[in-house]
C-alpha cells in the first residue's frame, strides 16, 4: 500500500532553515512535539517519512525515532539531522534511521538526500533483513518470534529486544551502559543492573547448556556468540 | 514504550496461537487470583482494562462500589510452559484500579509500586533475592498427619528420589518463565526443599514469588504430590521460611557497601537495618500472617526468635552474609523471619518502608549480638536491649494495630481489612480444643 505524501517532523518547532528547505522542495510536512502526537495525527495510510532533528533535545529525539520504528508498521524513511559531536550516537542505532545529514546543513544537500530517500519509498521496508540467525537462534523481526534449535522461545518484549540487539552484533563486546542506552533507550531508570537481570533471564530461558551464548566479559560487559578466538 | 509492549504482546498472542490469556492478580492475603479472556479481548484489556466484580475477592469488596478494573502489565506477559503447545495459554499480571481510573486501595501490587516509587524518589532501587522453602507430601487426607515423600537429609541426592526429580522439573519450568534460580537443595527436614532465586527488583520478585508458588504446586499436582508453603507443617522439625536477601542500589552503586567500614556496611545499610529492627515487631503480622507462622518462630530450628542482628549467627533476625570475594555489589542483608505463606507484595512493602524510615530518620544500629541467643534467658537478653518477635498472631496484630508505619504503607483500606480478617482467624483458632490439651489435661485434671 502506498503511503501518504506527508512527512512528520520533530521537534514541534523546526528550525526556519529546515522548514524553508522542505517548503522549497515541495514536501508536505507536519511538525509534532512527540511520539504520541505523531501517532494521533498520522494519516490513515501512514507517514511518508520522518525528519528528526537530534541536535537540540537529543534524548527526546532518540525516543521519538524509537517510537516510530519499533512498532507494527514502522515509518520506513527516517532522516536524522545531527551535529558533528553526535556522530558517535549513531553507532549501533542503524535500525532507527535510513540516512542522516550533518547540521548546520546545506539546503541543497538536504534536498538531495530527501529526494534519494523518497525515490524508492516502497523498497525501504523490504530491503531490511527480516530474520536474524545465529548458532541455532532465529529471530523473526517481522513477527517478533524467537526460536532456538527449532523450538519456540517465549520472551518478554525487553528480553526480545536485548537478544535481537546482541544477535545482530555477534562477537562484539558491549558495556552495560551501551546496552542500556541502545536497547532500553533513555527513558529507563533501573540502571545497569537492569541489563544483568535481563541477561540472567535470557540465559535461564535458553537453558543451562546454551546459557553461554551470552557471555560475561569480566569487568566490561557482555558478548553474544563465540568470541573471535572461539573461546 | 508502552505501545511497543502492547504491539509485542498482541503479535505474540497471534503468532503463538495463544487461545487463552489469564489475567493474574493477588488478593489481600496473597492468594493468586485469575480470570481468563480470549485473545480477541486482549487489545481492549491492554488499553482500557477489564472490569470485574471485586466483591468475590478477599479484601476487595467495598460497600459503595464493587466493580473494579484489571489493567494488564504487558511487561509481565509470559506464555505458560506447562500447557500443551496446541492450545497455548499465557498469563499477564494486572494492576487493579477503580472504575474512575484511580488506584484501588485493596490491590497489594499497587501498594508495593507506591512504596517502591517513594524509595525511588530518594534515589534508591530495592533488590530482593528470596530463599524459598517448602515441603512435598503425599496428597493429604483430611484429619490425617502429612506424610513426607522421603526421609532425606540436607544435601542428600539419590537418583530415585521423587522429590529431587520434581524439584528439577520445577526449576526448568521456573527458568523458562524467566525466573532464574541460584541454588536448590534438599533441606534438613524430610521432604523439605529449598530453591533460592536470583535477585531482581522487588516488584518483579513479588510477581516471581506468586509464579513460583503456583509452579511448585502445579508441577507437584501433575505427579499426584502435594506441595505446601505452610510455615510449620511437621512438629519437631524445622519449618519453611522465606529468608530475604535485601540490598539497595543508588544508580549502579550498591548503597549498602562501604569500603571504609570494617564489615563493609555503609551508613545507609546500618540505618536500614536499624529501621528494620526497630519496626520488626510491627511488620511481623504481615511477614508472618498465619496462626501457624508462629509455630515456626521458636528456638532450636534456625528460625529467628529475637530482634537482633549478627554477621554470621543464624539465630538473629538479620544476618549480614559475607559476600564472596568481597564483591561490593553482593553486599546485602538477610531478613530471616518471613515465611513463604506471606503476601510478598505486602511483605516487601513493609520491609522497605521500615528500612527507609531508618535511613530517613538516621536510626542508630544497635550492637551486634555475637552470642547464640537461644542459649540466653530473657532477663539477660533484656539487659542487652534485645526483645522477642511477637509470639503469636494475636501479639503481632496488637503491635501492628498501633503502627503508624504499617498503616501509612498499606493505606487505610488494606490496613483495616487485614486486621479484621486476621482477628477473625485468631478468634477461630482460640476456640479450638487442641490434641495438646486433650493429651495433657483430659486424664490428669
Amino acid at each position: 500500500m502506498a503511503s501518504s505524501d506527508l512527512i512528520v517532523v520533530f521537534p514541534g518547532t523546526p528550525s526556519p532553515d529546515l522548514a524553508r528547505t522542505l517548503d522549497m522542495g515541495g514536501y508536505r510536512w507536519k511538525a509534532v512535539s512527540g511520539a504520541d502526537e505523531a501517532i494521533k495525527t498520522e494519516p490513515k495510510n501512514g507517514w511518508m517519512g520522518a525528519i528528526i532533528a537530534c541536535d537540540e533535545e537529543s534524548e527526546a529525539a532518540w525516543a521519538f525515532a524509537r517510537a516510530l520504528r519499533k512498532r507494527d508498521n514502522p515509518v520506513n524513511s527516517v532522516l536524522l539531522l545531527v551535529s558533528g559531536a553526535q556522530l558517535s550516537d549513531l553507532e549501533l542505532r542503524d535500525d532507527l534511521f535510513d540516512d542522516f545529514c550533518l547540521t548546520p546543513f546545506h539546503p541543497r544537500e538536504l534536498e538531495a538526500r530527501l529526494r534519494h530517500l523518497f525515490s524508492g519509498n516502497s523498497e525501504g521496508a523490504a530491503a531490511r533483513p527480516e530474520l536474524v540467525e545465529h548458532s541455532g537462534l532465529v529471530l523473526n523481526l517481522e513477527t517478533y518470534q524467537a526460536s532456538f534449535n527449532g523450538a519456540s522461545l517465549d520472551l518478554t518484549f525487553m528480553e526480545y529486544e536485548l537478544l535481537k540487539f546482541l544477535a545482530q552484533n555477534p562477537g562484539k563486546v558491549f558495556t552495560r551502559e551501551m546496552l542500556l542506552s541502545r536497547v532500553w533507550g533513555y527513558e529507563y531508570y533501573g540502571g545497569a543492573r537492569t541489563v544483568d537481570v535481563h541477561v540472567r533471564r535470557l540465559r535461564a530461558k535458553l537453558g543451562e547448556e546454551h546459557a553461554n551464548l551470552i557471555q560475561t566479559v569480566r569487568s566490561v560487559g557482555y558478548r553474544f556468540g563465540q568470541g573471535r578466538w572461539g573461546n | 514504550m508502552l505501545d511497543q509492549h502492547r504491539d509485542y504482546v498482541l503479535r505474540t498472542v497471534e503468532e503463538r496461537g495463544v487461545r487463552l490469556v489469564r489475567l493474574w492478580f493477588t488478593d489481600v492475603l496473597g492468594t493468586l487470583k485469575s480470570f481468563a479472556i480470549s485473545p480477541a479481548e486482549l487489545e481492549n484489556a491492554l488499553n482500557d482494562g477489564m472490569s470485574f466484580d471485586g466483591s468475590s475477592i478477599d479484601g476487595y469488596s467495598r460497600t459503595e462500589e464493587s466493580d473494579v478494573l484489571a489493567i494488564p502489565d504487558p511487561n509481565t506477559f509470559e506464555v505458560l510452559p506447562w500447557v500443551d503447545n496446541k492450545s497455548a495459554e499465557a498469563r499477564v499480571f494486572c494492576d487493579i484500579h477503580n472504575l474512575d481510573g484511580s488506584i484501588f486501595g485493596g490491590d497489594p501490587r499497587q501498594i508495593l509500586r507506591r512504596t517502591l516509587d517513594a524509595a525511588r524518589a530518594q534515589g534508591y532501587e530495592f533488590l530482593i533475592a528470596p530463599d524459598m522453602e517448602y515441603f512435598y507430601f503425599e496428597t493429604p487426607k483430611r484429619g490425617e498427619l502429612p506424610v513426607p515423600l522421603d526421609e532425606g537429609g540436607f544435601f542428600d541426592l539419590t537418583t530415585t528420589d521423587v522429590a529431587s526429580s520434581l524439584r528439577k522439573e520445577t526449576i526448568r519450568t521456573l527458568e523458562v518463565m524467566g525466573i532464574p534460580v541460584e541454588y536448590s537443595f534438599h533441606e534438613d527436614a524430610p521432604s523439605q526443599q529449598e530453591i533460592d532465586l536470583r535477585h531482581t527488583d522487588a516488584l518483579s520478585m513479588a510477581d516471581s514469588v506468586m509464579t513460583f508458588r503456583m509452579i511448585v504446586k502445579e508441577i507437584a499436582a501433575m505427579h499426584n504430590v502435594h506441595a505446601t508453603f505452610m510455615p510449620k507443617p511437621l512438629e519437631g522439625v524445622q519449618g519453611s521460611g522465606m529468608h530475604l536477601h535485601l540490598s539497595l542500589f543508588k544508580g549502579d552503586e550498591n548503597a549498602f557497601y562501604s569500603a571504609d567500614d570494617a564489615n563493609n556496611l555503609s551508613a545507609d545499610a546500618k540505618a536500614f537495618m536499624a529501621g528494620l529492627l526497630r519496626h520488626a515487631a510491627e511488620i511481623t503480622a504481615i511477614t508472618n500472617q498465619t496462626v501457624n507462622s508462629y509455630k515456626r518462630l521458636v528456638p532450636g530450628f534456625e528460625a529467628p526468635v529475637h530482634i537482633s542482628w549478627a554477621r554470621n549467627n543464624r539465630s538473629g533476625l538479620i544476618r549480614v552474609p559475607i559476600p564472596k570475594r568481597g564483591n561490593p555489589s553482593a553486599t546485602r542483608i538477610e531478613y530471616r523471619s518471613p515465611d513463604p505463606a506471606c503476601n510478598p507484595y505486602l511483605a516487601f512493602s513493609v520491609i522497605l518502608a521500615a528500612g527507609m524510615k531508618g535511613i530517613r530518620e538516621g536510626y542508630e544500629l544497635p550492637a551486634e549480638a555475637g552470642a547464640n541467643l537461644f542459649q540466653m534467658d530473657d532477663a539477660d537478653l533484656a539487659k542487652m536491649g534485645i526483645h522477642q518477635l511477637p509470639q503469636s498472631l494475636n501479639d503481632a496484630l496488637k503491635v501492628m494495630e498501633q503502627s503508624e508505619l504499617v498503616r501509612e504503607t498499606l493505606g487505610e483500606h488494606m490496613f483495616d481489612w487485614f486486621l479484621r480478617n486476621k482477628r477473625r482467624e485468631w478468634m477461630e483458632y482460640k476456640t479450638q480444643v487442641t490434641p495438646f490439651e486433650l493429651n495433657r489435661y483430659l486424664k490428669s485434671l
